[in-house]
């Protein structure tokens, strides 16, 4: 049964997000002293527009795009064999071989840090980067695993009944907003 | 894209059965699973600790290799099993046999027999999925969903394109399979053949029926070149192979009648001087090297599909 979702608060609006991202990006060139070796690689599905979005504030600092690509991990999932029907593979794109790079990893809520394990595990078969960065604009607590973000845009503090739905205008039909939503009582 | 949902089927026994949404879901898959080829490390997780069984009671050697790669980069356990030295060899029976191999709990069972409808019996029999790897004239699924994968790679789509399909109908199932899938998606497919090969009632699947290759050539957007099975009686269809090269085989002059952009499929393995001229097989309109490379992606997304969890029983 699909349960139905309710929008409780919002987080940040469109302003609020932009302003978020571009000091996401300062902090990524900071630690990175410049866009150097970066190579930023957004997870399926909202990573990638975060990830564009992080490349555009970059360039507009530094004059100088950073390289994008993208990652489907549904490969590397480790719940294949509990849910059904298989989810939809899609195509992962590496502009550049990750060897050598400084690869951030970017999604858009980290919860329970699987998908992020997959990630890595996907991206190392595609070679060896110097170094791995994980950069997510939502970061809501209940890790599973012993992972944790390096750039983060919001720390919100969550229960597990909740959602959090992030939307890009370029995946979520030109909106532009992060949002908690609850589960209806009486459903699972 | 295709939407998640759409494939609820623990077992790919044949076209026949499968909507245009499941076709167009594997289709797309299998376009994903192509890039797995082009990495340095060709193998994903996904299927780790299942195993497979890969029954082949008839000689192939593309196909199970093609199975087997699929299988070996999905990161499955497989072992071959074949007609020589197997225990029907020694008169069990199939259901002895799949009882067998039921209690060594495999995954996946792919099989290939010479009789039409022993996938289906076995699946039935069995709590394994079972993969129609080609039983008798009857169905041969992945093939099908290879050449749709080729043909839309080159045409963008299958809908309202001229798909004709040369050589011995009647014992191919290649043409079922291919009949199945290519009028679902809605393109117009002619069958052509000497008469001697060319089932009655073939029209009833929805083809447009011809024994004239010129004609049947006419505008067409992809052909499939049948083989010839000169090893099994096809020689007593027709008075000579030289007769048949002149009246069926796809040659440079022959191939002007069809579009300018055509393409050539052929399932393999070729008869050069048969029923294709090595100057078509090697021609720029041959795609049957892609046949292949697709072929891998299309079971690897077969695999992939048929190991979902919790799918009803079909």
């Amino acid at each position: 049964m699909e349960s139905k979702l309710t929008a409780k608060k919002t987080i940040l609006d469109a302003q609020q997000m932009r302003r978020v991202i571009r000091r996401m990006a300062g902090e990524l060139l900071e630690r990175n002293r410049g866009v150097g070796d970066l190579l930023l690689v957004g997870i399926l599905t909202r990573g990638v527009p975060l990830a564009e979005a992080l490349a555009a504030e970059i360039e507009q600092m530094e004059g100088k795009p950073a390289p994008i690509g993208h990652l489907d991990i549904t490969l590397y999932r480790d719940d294949l064999s509990t849910i059904a029907p298989n989810p939809v593979v899609k195509q992962t794109r590496l502009p550049v071989a990750p060897d050598g790079r400084i690869v951030v990893l970017c999604d858009d809520v980290l919860y329970t840090g699987r998908t992020v394990r997959a990630a890595l595990d996907a991206l190392i078969d595609y070679g060896r980067p110097k170094a791995v960065q994980l950069a997510v604009l939502v970061d809501r607590g209940h890790r599973e695993l012993p992972i944790q973000a390096d750039v983060v845009g919001k720390v919100v503090p969550t229960s597990a009944t909740e959602v959090i739905k992030v939307a890009f205008p370029a995946t979520d039909g030109g909106k532009e907003y992060v949002q908690i939503l609850d589960r209806e009582a009486g459903d699972r | 894209m295709a939407a998640a949902g759409v494939w609820n089927r623990k077992h790919l026994l044949g076209i026949a059965d499968l909507s245009p949404a499941e076709i167009e879901l594997v289709l797309d898959t299998a376009e994903s699973f192509r890039e797995v080829a082009d990495r340095p490390i060709k193998k994903v997780p996904t299927l780790r600790g299942k195993t497979v069984i890969n029954l082949f009671l008839e000689p192939s050697t593309r196909t199970r290799a093609s199975f087997e790669i699929a299988e070996k980069r999905m990161s499955a356990d497989n072992i071959n099993l074949g007609t020589s030295g197997s225990s029907l060899e020694k008169g069990e029976t199939l259901t002895d046999m799949a009882l067998n191999l039921q209690a060594m709990s495999p995954d996946i069972l792919v099989i290939r027999h010479r009789h039409p409808g022993v996938p289906q019996l076995l699946a039935k029999r069995i709590s394994a999925s079972v993969i129609n790897a080609g039983d008798g004239a009857h169905e041969h699924p992945t093939q099908a969903l290879l050449d749709a994968m080729t043909i839309r790679q080159r045409k963008g789509k299958l809908s309202g394109l001229k798909v004709t399909m040369v050589g011995d109908i009647e014992h191919s199932r290649v043409v079922r399979s291919n009949i199945h899938l290519l009028t679902k998606m809605g393109a117009k497919v002619t069958v052509a053949g000497p008469r001697t090969m060319m089932p009655p009632g073939i029209a009833a699947m929805g083809v447009e029926v011809s024994h004239d290759l010129d004609q049947a050539l006419s505008g067409a957007d992809a052909v499939i070149m049948l083989r010839i099975q000169l090893e099994r009686g096809a020689r007593a269809a027709f008075p000579s192979v030289r007769e048949y090269f002149q009246m069926f085989a796809l040659t440079a002059e022959r191939l002007k009648r069809a579009k300018s952009d055509v393409i050539i499929l052929h399932p393999g393995p070729m008869n050069r001087g048969v029923e294709i001229s090595s100057e078509v097989a090697d021609g720029p309109y041959s795609v049957i090297l892609d046949q292949v490379a697709n072929g891998v992606a299309v079971r690897m997304a077969v695999l992939y599909l048929l190991s979902g969890a919790g799918q009803e029983a079909v």
